[in-house]
């Protein structure tokens, strides 16, 4: 380190020979339990019967999914749920080319996306697989890839990925509505 | 609604490892050795556990000093729920330790039986770990000093 930066350090006798500690471990953990609350709870239980909810606000009709008990954008509570559909498409993606800690079974590059179930206002996040990452496309349609009957629980991760359709794109203007 | 809320366990971690850069590792260093060590002022007083910088002037401090593991306790509270990841499985007390020949404190465990047993003033010294790997831990704790 040059001298203009950190002046040099004095030590005293009794490290001066050894090998100096450079860094130091300081992990941080929390342990918590999470309440999802009664939308994401009757979101959560209706994932186990492979069905997506949404929130449907009582101001504007939108539809946002995973329903979180209040409207994004106008701020009501939605009391009414209504089943989106397990296909969409998607409105923006991106391609991760780095690994992912903790998640050793995505292979980069892999892609996760913003994908809109058709009956939804908004979108939410999700893997696209079954297509190389330069394949995909804003506007692709896709279909949620549901983890074996068996294997179902009360939990957003029964959809690992959705997986392209074949069908046409949805055209540039209706992506985002 | 009358349907059950779900509820799960959850954990968050970062596993941060963190650079220690020239006086903080010569400090977890001489933990590692055995020793504590401080670092003098412009007017020689000493900070322990060292800083970087003169926390009054901001000056770049260089002059790493050996002290001893004994010193007093300035100030004590009692910890008495015993929580995971604390340094003890029993009710123990968190004290700022004023080292001998150091003018600031650190933060540490004393290990004693009950809060009867602190006193602001007393004097304690550093119990080591067997094995010690340059890290604050390597002082198990403080315990009052045994005079003979």
């Amino acid at each position: 380190m040059s001298a203009d930066v950190a002046p040099e350090v004095s030590v005293p006798d009794v490290i001066a020979g050894v090998e100096p500690v450079q860094s130091v471990r300081t992990p941080i953990r929390l342990d918590y339990t999470y309440v999802p609350g009664r939308s994401l709870t009757a979101y959560l239980k209706a994932m186990k019967d492979k069905r997506i909810l949404g929130g449907v606000c009582p101001e504007t009709g939108q539809v946002a999914v995973p329903p979180r008990g209040v409207s994004p954008l106008a701020g009501k509570v939605t009391e009414e749920l209504v089943e989106v559909a397990d296909h969409g498409h998607i409105m923006s993606f991106c391609v991760t080319h780095i690994p992912l800690p903790g998640r050793e079974d995505l292979k980069p590059p892999f892609v996760a996306a913003w994908v809109r179930p058709e009956g939804a206002s908004i979108g939410f996040i999700g893997l696209i697989t079954g297509i190389e990452p330069d394949e995909c496309r804003i506007g692709m349609r896709v279909r949620a890839v549901w983890k074996p009957d068996e294997e179902l629980e009360e939990s957003a991760e029964n959809i690992p990925s959705w997986e392209p359709t074949g069908e046409p794109d949805v055209p540039e203007n209706e992506v985002r509505v | 609604m009358a349907d059950e809320l779900l509820s799960a366990p959850m954990t968050i971690e970062y596993p941060f490892t963190r650079t220690t850069g020239p006086v903080i590792g010569a400090f977890l260093t001489g933990l590692r050795e055995g020793v504590v060590l401080g670092i003098k002022r412009a007017d020689g007083s000493v900070v322990c556990p060292p800083t970087e910088y003169d926390p009054e002037t901001g000056d770049a401090l260089t002059e790493m000093v050996e002290l001893t593991d004994t010193g007093h306790v300035m100030s004590w509270t009692w910890s008495g729920e015993v929580r995971e990841h604390q340094p003890f499985d029993r009710p123990y007390a968190l004290a700022l330790i004023q080292i001998d020949g150091a003018d600031t404190a650190m933060l540490h465990g004393v290990d004693v039986d009950g809060p009867e047993a602190m006193s602001t003033g007393m004097r304690v010294k550093a119990r080591w770990r067997s094995e010690r790997e340059g890290h604050i831990r390597d002082i198990a704790c403080f315990e009052p000093e045994v005079t003979p």
